[in-house]
């Protein structure tokens, strides 16, 4: 039925159509079964309670991915206190990743939490865009081809970590950026993202996705008490490759316990759905308006012409006689 | 233009022909019969256009600038806040404002409303020109904006809500164009042109139901994209298209109401007396239709916030500001409307009108910027920004006014039929 549908307006030639038509066929594919990810995709564990914010991480994400040199050094560590709108400092432009320290009543010491891109495995950023510019690599990265981008920033608007950031200081070739998993450099080749390497705490440990959830598990029951029983990144949004443990709620951490359980796509389903019922209804509904609407007007019309008919035969009947 | 209207009985121009016999050249037609010296007169005695003069020489250069050192020099440049004022009122605002195209194009056409025909004009022009101004709003804002072609024709990403925008918007863009152009060639003197195309008006106004449905509800669905971000009550993950799709009829045939009740009262000497003989009628039946589509919209919107269990939101501070947008901009309006339809008092639906044009952006403007983000801060626009809206804003109604004056929009163009 679908097919059908979508062949016929291809051949009509209806430029809208078509374009429904290719969404039509995508929705397919979508519908056949929710993706979970490469079985094989990578991911970190981050362990919030070893992390004592030497900015290590930083510093090595900044050599790696060639980015410019900060305004203060990555030894400065006042830049912890600084807020911006009220809010921590966040990654943009110039940084992939920041570390940000939390003091949590409860504890005796601060807690620190790393924050850039979380690889999910079914980003909103590459579902939300309109020009295919993302791309889920099986290796578990979230990449991003700066060369058919738009700019639009949708991405920016649908990932729920707000993460893709944009560099608005270019007129002539602004693009998005955002932590790549160190895609080029390394996880092609397998190794470990620059700042996994660089942190002399083992806070960040690289390894299979599965293999990572299992020890983040296996460290929680080993310490009983230490963490709270939760793996944050395992369902959010329908997982992510970038997971963390910590031993305080996570919203106490910065982190949003807010976001859905499931992709989110999802909750743009039900709108996508719609949009071949009313290409296909719309039409026939309208139609069928209008010839009601000017039904009366047709008949008036007719019965004019049958009275003109019938005056006409009887004019010439009477001529006959 | 008033003053030559009075004095001169050839203008203003309905006709081919001029008083002695002659045909206006299309370049008479074009300086609206005057010479060139009597047009600048007219254009500089007008207080609107010195207005316009001030706007423009701000705001062309900020324009200028933001093409040579980026977004970043005119706006916040937010990560947080991606989507600022050019499309939270350019695009979000103008595109319901514009729905009035294909509400009119359905009205006359497709049911056959005859006694609406004088304003059908009128309102596929506002809704081309809408579309066509939030069409540069986004050229504004996009980061690449010579990359606008690309969603169609070098990378499709189809299985995003914001491909199908791309591709509602410049298909509906172009429906929109052939319905208008019929004005244009009666005035050019092609009749062929417009032959050919009322051959398919109706394809093309069911092609604008289709399309504008899908598109504005895009607008809406666009959001659902950011479930986490938005308030709970501006957004309604199941419903969010119907609302944006249900606001776009009322806020369209408002916007109507209002281009008519501006062009009557600045521009008599332009309309024909089947236009102004009709528009106090013709502004209670879309007074009418507003109404349903009001109340429509007021009941899913009730629907949303019990279907999603957000009743407790109410009575937060947010909850205030919800109920006062719905009041202000949706319930007040609506009773001026059923009011002035009561009575016939059709200053007062024209105020209605003006409520509820402005109601509609104030939605769009909440979801998009006001409450979006709520839980964590309150982006202001930057001063450039909202100069560079309100010039681009100038732009779009220099050009409405360019063609009213000329085209027979809200006059019928006399001569051959």
């Amino acid at each position: 039925m679908k097919k059908l549908f979508s062949r016929r307006n291809f051949l009509k030639g209806g430029l809208a159509t078509t374009a429904a038509a290719a969404v039509l066929k995508n929705k397919e594919t979508k519908a056949s079964g929710d993706f979970e990810g490469y079985p094989d995709g990578m991911g970190v564990l981050v362990d919030l309670t070893r992390c004592v914010g030497c900015r290590s991480c930083e510093a090595a994400c900044n050599k790696e991915q060639e980015l410019p040199e900060p305004a203060k050094p990555f030894t400065d560590f006042s830049i912890f206190d600084e807020m911006h709108h009220g809010q921590k400092r966040r990654t943009d432009e110039t940084a992939y990743t920041v570390v940000n320290r939390y003091d949590v009543p409860e504890l005796d010491h601060p807690l620190f939490r790393k924050f850039q891109c979380n690889h999910c495995q079914e980003p909103a950023c590459l579902t939300s865009c309109f020009v295919n510019a993302y791309t889920k690599t099986p290796e578990g990265a979230v990449i991003y081809n700066s060369k058919v981008c738009v700019g639009c920033r949708t991405c920016m608007i649908a990932c729920p970590f707000y993460v893709p950031t944009f560099k608005y200081s270019s007129a002539f070739s602004p693009k998005i950026m955002k932590c790549v998993f160190c895609y080029d450099t390394r996880l092609k080749e397998g190794k470990a993202p620059a700042c996994v390497e660089a942190c002399p705490q083992e806070a960040l440990t690289f390894g299979k996705r599965v293999d990572c959830i299992d020890m983040g598990r296996q460290r929680i029951r080993e310490t009983p008490g230490k963490y709270v029983d939760h793996i944050y990144g395992e369902h959010e949004v329908g997982g992510t490759a970038w997971m963390y443990l910590s031993s305080v709620p996570f919203d106490k951490v910065g982190f949003d316990t807010h976001v859905p359980k499931e992709p989110i796509i999802n909750s743009v389903k039900d709108f996508l759905a719609m949009v071949p019922m009313v290409l296909t209804i719309w039409p026939g509904l309208f139609v069928g308006f209008h010839l009601l609407a000017t039904r009366k007007e047709k008949m008036m019309e007719m019965e004019k012409e049958k009275e003109l008919a019938k005056q006409k035969a009887t004019d010439e009947k009477e001529e006959q006689v | 233009m008033k003053l030559f209207s009075k004095e001169r009985p050839d203008i203003p121009i309905v006709n081919h022909l001029k008083a002695d016999g002659t045909e206006w050249t299309v370049k008479e037609k074009l300086w609206l019969g005057l010479s060139v010296s009597e047009y600048k007169k007219q254009f500089f005695r007008n207080p609107v256009n010195w207005l316009m003069i001030a706007i423009f020489a701000v705001g062309v250069p900020l324009i200028v600038g933001r093409y040579i050192f980026g977004l970043g020099w005119v706006t916040h440049a937010s990560n947080d806040y991606p989507w600022g004022l050019f499309l939270g009122f350019g695009l979000f605002g103008m595109v319901p404002l514009s729905a009035s195209g294909f509400m009119l194009g359905t009205t006359v056409e497709l049911f056959g409303r005859k006694d609406f025909h004088a304003i059908e004009r009128l309102a596929l022009l506002n809704g081309l020109l809408g579309y066509f101004f939030a069409v540069l709003f986004l050229e504004v804002d996009l980061g690449m904006p010579w990359r606008l072609p690309y969603p169609m024709f070098v990378s499709l990403g189809p299985a995003a809500v914001l491909f199908l925008v791309a591709w509602h918007v410049a298909t509906y863009l172009s429906v929109q164009i052939a319905e208008v152009l019929p004005a244009f060639f009666e005035w050019i003197g092609w009749l062929k042109g417009k032959r050919i195309i009322r051959k398919y008006v109706l394809g093309l106004t069911v092609a604008g139901i289709i399309l504008s449905t899908l598109h504005q509800g895009a607008l809406g669905a666009l959001f659902t994209y950011a479930p986490a971000k938005v308030h709970p009550l501006w957004l309604s993950v199941n419903f969010q298209w119907i609302h944006f799709f249900c606001s776009s009829i009322f806020a369209g045939l408002s916007m109507v109401i209002i281009a008519s009740t501006l062009i009557k009262n600045f521009m008599g000497w332009r309309c024909d007396d089947e236009f102004k003989d009709n528009l106090d009628y013709i502004t209670i039946g879309l007074a009418k239709g507003a109404s349903y589509a009001m109340i429509t919209y007021l009941i899913i919107k009730i629907v949303a916030v019990a279907h999603d269990q957000e009743w407790s939101y109410l009575l937060t501070g947010w909850g205030s500001y919800y109920m006062l947008e719905l009041g202000v901009a949706v319930v007040l309006p609506m009773f001026m409307f059923a009011i002035g339809i009561r009575n016939k008092w059709v200053t007062l639906i024209r105020f209605g009108a003006f409520i509820a044009a402005f109601g509609i952006i104030w939605n769009r403007l909440n979801t998009a910027l006001i409450c979006y983000n709520w839980q964590m801060y309150q982006e202001i626009p930057h001063w450039k920004e909202v100069w560079i809206t309100i010039t681009i804003y100038s732009l779009y109604f220099l050009t409405y006014r360019f063609i009213v004056y000329r085209l027979p929009i809200v006059y019928g163009w006399k001569g051959e039929k």
